[in-house]
């Protein structure tokens, strides 16, 4: 099993400083914005780019954070079932302009359970995407607008990230987990 | 070093969240004498985050979808089965409800053909309510659906007491140390039985006050069927220094002859009044699992007054169901 750090803290800070500065960028004012972190490294990740926007622009963008369990398409074949977490989202989105922040994007189907999730709670002007890594292998039509690392990966690695709010350190690792034919 | 299993587990964490495996053992809901703290506090949590769902505009999720659940009440009720049926349904599963007195129990049939029926028909969750202590044990033992006890006779009603534990935690933020004063009639309460269970595992100090044809058999037994809990005839001494007042529905239908010597007597003695509560802490809360006798076991002024947490009960009653039945059903387990 090998062990590759793709991304240390200073590529992370520097990273989510270049997509704070293309959110200002693509949505002009941010007055209608809202970030929403999915929890539960994306919260952590939204309240960074909500922080950096503040220090930019001296605006305080609103951060919301989403649970998505109760969306999941796969709820009733998963092995492990996840802990549902609190949906707080502190602004009517009704009209906002949404930026999703994610930590890593895979298959898309969490973007989607997102966005059935967002669209319960309201009308959103619009739903734009952000994410610290992207690794490829796509499931459904779903394509970021913010992307931190393009990282092309094979379905028998992980993507391991790991934030100092949750995990006490800022990094990102590729986990290369051999396959059952591999481990025999 | 970590083994290559420890690595796969935290990174499979990494990527679903904590999941609800480590803590929940429960394929049904029987009573909480066999619920750990942990469990306990799992359930307060994931209401929580259903608490969020009842405040939206559109009050539903699609967590459940395609799962099936039938409410089978062979005793009436209002809240606890439209609390049932409305968190099913905001969890978008599919709700059959059936009462024993519009159903085939009434030509005879009997309670595991009626079950094996419901399992035929590919029920994945059955809630239940009947009037004879341990029914919904024989029901788990015979069916592959989840079983949810909804009220057993005098025995148990683990849901109405996680929604007392849940309002509870609510406004009072802890369980140890809060003193519970339970009032009226514990002897037919399977309510109180549910919260002595709930409440003690989680470090509160319960006190039971009635009269003593009242009590529960086996309180005083050492190694008894109920946890350590304090009992106080006289309503001033259980209610002073009280968090928390709960007050029980004099059961008149299950009241024997003899068992009190006048409604009059009661009501002086045990009815929770305004006078009586000024015994309590300034803060103290009041619940009563309802349906209320007015006037009898709680005065009208406390019942409809500010302490009074009866609605909230009602309202949580909702998240907690929709909780147990997500932490039950999600999943493969």
């Amino acid at each position: 099993m090998d062990k590759n750090i793709i991304m240390n803290a200073a590529d992370i800070r520097r990273t989510l400083a270049r997509i704070s500065h293309e959110i200002i960028e693509r949505n002009k004012s941010t007055q209608h914005l809202i970030l929403v972190g999915m929890h539960t490294r994306g919260v952590p990740l939204a309240n960074r780019l909500s922080g950096n926007i503040e220090g930019f622009e001296g605006i305080s963008v609103p951060v919301g954070a989403l649970d998505i369990s109760l969306y999941r398409d796969d709820l009733s074949s998963l092995e492990l079932q996840p802990i549902v977490k609190s949906t707080d989202i502190p602004v009517n989105i009704d009209n906002k302009a949404v930026v999703l922040v994610d930590d890593v994007l895979y298959t898309g189907r969490s973007t989607r359970a997102a966005m059935d999730a967002l669209i319960d709670l309201g009308r959103p002007h619009s739903i734009q995407l952000a994410v610290l890594v992207d690794r490829g292998h796509r499931e459904l039509p779903i394509r970021p607008d913010y992307v931190g690392k393009n990282m092309p990966s094979s379905r028998h690695e992980e993507i391991q990230v790991r934030l100092k709010e949750s995990d006490g350190i800022d990094e990102v690792a590729i986990i290369s987990i051999p396959t059952k034919e591999e481990q025999s | 070093m970590r083994t290559i299993q420890q690595e796969k587990e935290i990174s499979l964490e990494s990527k679903r969240g904590i999941t609800i495996e480590s803590v929940w053992q429960h394929k049904h809901i029987l009573d909480l004498d066999d619920f750990t703290p942990a469990e306990i506090e799992l359930v307060l949590q994931t209401t929580d985050a259903m608490h969020e769902i009842l405040s939206r505009p559109i009050k539903k999720v699609p967590a459940l979808r395609g799962k099936s659940l039938v409410t089978l009440f062979y005793e009436p009720s209002t809240r606890t089965r439209s609390s049932f049926d409305l968190a099913a349904k905001n969890l978008s599963a599919e709700v059959i409800n059936l009462a024993a007195s519009t159903s085939s129990v009434l030509k005879g049939e009997c309670l595991v053909d009626t079950l094996e029926t419901l399992e035929a028909l590919g029920t994945d969750i059955i809630i239940m309510r009947h009037p004879h202590s341990g029914a919904p044990y024989v029901a788990a033992r015979h069916v592959k659906a989840h079983i949810i006890n909804a009220g057993d006779g005098w025995h148990a009603h683990p849901t109405q007491a996680l929604l007392d534990l849940y309002t509870i935690h609510h406004h009072k933020s802890k369980f140890k140390d809060l003193k519970v004063t339970i009032i009226g009639d514990i002897k037919h309460s399977r309510v109180a039985h549910s919260n002595i269970w709930g409440l003690t595992k989680m470090g509160a100090r319960v006190t039971l006050c009635c009269p003593p044809t009242l009590l529960p058999m086996g309180l005083d037994e050492p190694n008894g069927h109920f946890p350590k809990i304090e009992v106080e005839p006289n309503i001033d001494m259980a209610l002073a220094g009280a968090d928390v007042a709960m007050a029980l529905r004099l059961q008149l239908e299950r009241q024997q002859n003899g068992l009190l010597p006048s409604m009059r007597e009661y009501k002086n003695m045990y009815q929770l009044t305004e006078e009586k509560l000024a015994k309590a802490k300034a803060d103290v809360v009041v619940l009563h699992p309802g349906p209320v006798n007015e006037d009898i076991e709680i005065s009208s002024a406390v019942a409809h007054g500010p302490r009074s947490l009866i609605n909230q009960q009602v309202t949580n009653g909702v998240a907690v169901r929709m909780a147990l039945l997500y932490l039950l059903a999600g999943g493969t387990h």
